[in-house]
């Protein structure tokens, strides 16, 4: 029998690829490359965030893409990053030199360093429960990474865009609004393509589509690809934030309170950017509250040890003693956040936090990255990481298979691209999920714990040098 | 699924000096229309793509000059001899080459034409005729500056006059790749006893053991007919992966490289080719390697 054979075959994709052939709405009965098909593109990107934006980027600039037709769908206007405001975004993002590094790639780091980004050289992380504190930093003292505010690293990406308008057709103001799904290639009377319907009633086809619309991404549920997922009850208020002195500037600070981390990520010498994650109620209190209160609170989050018990600051100087006779070096000095003096205007925002995580990243002629692959908690600094990392990833089997002449959309390269970056990101946002939560008490076992975990974990290089290499530092 | 068997086989040549066997044709007529289900009957061809393209894109961008890495095989003419639904015609054609497939079987030749119809690239470069090669031959005379036989010549019925065709309508310094199953015991056991029998590899009746060719024999015979055999390497399939890799010994499949002598046909095997000829010779020969 076929199951048998199937079976005999020993092969291990066969019934993970079989079901990933689904039987979706069929594909119209399109009579071959006839004059009215619609335009047949090599690679459609869904999404025009930074992520999609770099992904088209990374696609148009590869060698062996020299050739091909890559869109890129984006909702909204096409925004003019010309002119950048003197003020600061209050929207940036934690960049990784990994990240930087691909970006780079498409040569769009180029202008981001032309136009701003921060440099850090430490992230300082610490309990508001206990003296616990992790510093990472880099032995030759090189970058750690950088912060860089999301609408910069738009206009950089755009500017690539432009440089490869041959290959790369970018169609602002087009919201896809449906998807058609191939049946499987071996079924020949019909479109062997997905077709896509915008907004407006154009249509376009495409050997693959690449999803990169966030975390409600429609490409993942018209795929009907399940998404574990989970709300959390917190959200991020962010700021741009004043400093009352100037000083160098180059760490990034994250305390950890009951309520949610608190973090402050340089700008410039003088300004730092807030992303405050808290309980949805305090994060209403703090948007409406004036910009004194607000000040105070951000300064008293970082400064103040009511927190403290006597019993865990007991148990935690044992521990940094028995270190510190262990192991002389294996306590770090610690260094104290600067104090803020004020916030920019306008610059208070809040948004809703969840964790995301889909069960397949890719199906025949269809593969999700970033955001709409999975969604962090801001705490570990990931998100926008681990969507480049899935570029870096997803572009390098592409343009492998487009050198050996391979069907773009096939499933035999797009499980490559899915089982390398899940088994990246699925640790990371476990681990950020396990952290948030851990965090997220003040009961004092779980304090203990964590404080210990924490001060062992900065004493031992061999378990922060994996940390670091896992977050792409 | 309609599958229309029409069985108008073309007749081949009533002499028997033809390479085409009819009861091979007869054998692929019944899977004319599973060409293309990547994990069905042709499987294991799909994945050879994965080691057999590569290995003619990087033998002919060794020996060429001038190409540009969007559109590696850009102005090559190829022939893809025993072409079947099309599975290595569209990948040489995406990478820009101009291929003209050619398969007896009618059936296989309108499922290829169909596959390649929804691709307005594949569609303008790839071009399929339902023929046999020597049919091809009068019209052909060195016309094409790569030859591919994949997985072919195990299935001829004259593998001589084969490879005497394929030298008529190569360009001279024209590149001939062939991929096939050595006649050994190992591949009698695996080729056709688990391949066929036990593990339904490749669908059973495929491969006659008695049909295959040592790569000494079929090197004699390129040879003997003016081809200079450039690289034979030997490759192995894994079935519990799927994949192909290459291997050093050829007990089980190979592929074979050869060049076209550039000298012109019989007439000028007696003169003395001049010294800058012998020179230029040799020079291709070590760049060719």
């Amino acid at each position: 029998s076929s199951a048998a054979m199937a079976a005999l075959r020993g092969r291990a994709l066969l019934a993970p690829l079989g079901a990933r052939l689904r039987a979706g709405p069929r594909a119209p009965l399109l009579s071959s490359a006839s004059a009215s098909a619609p335009p047949l593109y090599d690679v459609v990107v869904s999404g025009g965030g930074m992520v999609g934006s770099a992904m088209a980027a990374v696609l148009g600039h590869d060698i062996h893409f020299h050739d091909k037709k890559i869109a890129l769908l984006e909702a909204g206007p096409r925004k003019d990053y010309d002119h950048m405001p003197d003020s600061y975004s209050n929207r940036v993002s934690s960049i990784s030199p990994g990240s930087a590094t691909l970006l780079s790639s498409c040569g769009a780091w180029d202008h981001v360093c032309n136009l701003r980004l921060k440099p850090f050289r430490r992230m300082q992380v610490w309990d508001a429960c206990s003296e616990a504190m992790i510093v990472f930093e880099k032995d030759d003292l090189d970058d750690m990474g950088y912060i860089v505010e999301n609408d910069v690293i738009m206009s950089a990406l755009t500017k690539q865009l432009d440089a490869v308008a041959d290959r790369v057709e970018v169609f602002y103001r087009s919201k896809a609004v449906g998807y058609t799904w191939p049946l499987p290639s071996h079924s020949c009377d019909t479109s062997p393509w997905v077709q896509v319907e915008l907004a407006d009633g154009r249509r376009l086809q495409t050997k693959l589509l690449i999803g990169a619309d966030g975390h409600n991404s429609v490409v993942r549920k018209e795929a009907e690809i399940k998404n574990i997922e989970h709300q959390y009850d917190q959200s991020a208020v962010v700021a741009t934030l004043h400093l009352s002195e100037t000083t160098d500037n180059n760490v990034a600070w994250q305390r950890f309170l009951p309520t949610g981390p608190i973090a402050l990520l340089p700008l410039s010498d003088t300004a730092s950017s807030l992303v405050w994650s808290t309980s949805h109620d305090h994060a209403s209190e703090l948007l409406a509250m004036d910009e004194e209160s607000f000040v105070d609170s951000i300064n008293s989050a970082f400064w103040s040890n009511v927190n403290h018990s006597d019993f865990i600051d007991t148990a935690g100087a044992m521990l940094r003693s028995a270190i510190s006779l262990l192991k002389p070096s294996g306590t770090a000095v610690r260094q104290l956040p600067p104090s803020v003096a004020k916030v920019d205007p306008e610059s208070r925002a809040m948004f809703p936090l969840g964790m995301g995580h889909a069960t397949e990243y890719v199906q025949h002629r269809v593969a999700l990255i970033g955001d709409a692959a999975h969604r962090v908690h801001p705490l570990a600094g990931q998100g926008v990481n681990l969507g480049f990392g899935d570029i870096a990833c997803l572009a390098h089997h592409l343009s492998a298979a487009a050198f050996n002449g391979s069907d773009l959309g096939s499933l035999k390269h797009l499980l490559k691209f899915e089982t390398e970056r899940q088994r990246h990101n699925v640790s990371l946002i476990a681990a950020t999920d396990v952290l948030k939560r851990l965090y997220s008490t003040t009961l004092a076992p779980l304090v203990l714990l964590r404080t210990w975990g924490l001060q062992a974990t900065n004493a031992l290089p061999p378990v922060k040098v994996r940390i670091s290499l896992q977050l792409g530092i | 699924q309609i599958s229309l068997f029409r069985f108008t086989v073309k007749r081949p040549f009533s002499t028997s000096h033809s390479s085409v066997d009819s009861k091979e044709m007869k054998k692929f007529q019944l899977l004319a229309h599973k060409w293309w289900d990547e994990e069905g009957e042709y499987a294991a061809l799909h994945s050879m793509n994965d080691i057999r393209v590569p290995f003619i894109r990087d033998t002919l961008l060794s020996m060429s000059s001038n190409y540009h890495l969007g559109n590696p095989l850009s102005g090559i003419k190829i022939l893809d001899v025993g072409c079947g639904g099309g599975l290595l015609s569209e990948p040489l054609g995406r990478l820009g080459a101009s291929v003209t497939g050619i398969d007896p079987v009618e059936d296989n030749i309108r499922t290829a034409d169909r596959h390649k119809s929804f691709d307005p690239v594949l569609a303008k470069r790839i071009e399929y005729k339902s023929s046999s090669l020597e049919e091809i031959v009068e019209e052909s005379m060195e016309t094409f500056d790569v030859i591919v036989a994949s997985e072919v010549v195990e299935h001829v019925a004259d593998l001589e006059t084969f490879i005497k065709c394929c030298s008529q309508v190569l360009k001279p310094e024209g590149s001939l790749f062939i991929t096939t199953i050595n006649k050994t015991q190992l591949s009698y056991v695996l080729g056709i006893v688990v391949a066929e029998k036990i593990m339904g590899i490749v669908p059973e009746g495929t491969h006659e053991w008695e049909k295959f060719v040592p790569p000494e024999e079929l090197e004699r015979l390129l040879e003997s007919n003016g081809f200079s055999v450039k690289t034979v390497n030997g490759m192995l399939y894994n079935p519990l992966s799927g994949s192909w890799s290459w291997m050093e010994s050829t007990s089980l499949n190979y592929a074979v490289h050869a060049v076209k002598s550039g000298a012109r046909a019989q007439s000028h095997a007696t003169d003395t080719p001049p010294q800058t000829d012998v020179q230029q010779h040799s020079a291709t020969a070590a760049t060719a390697g």
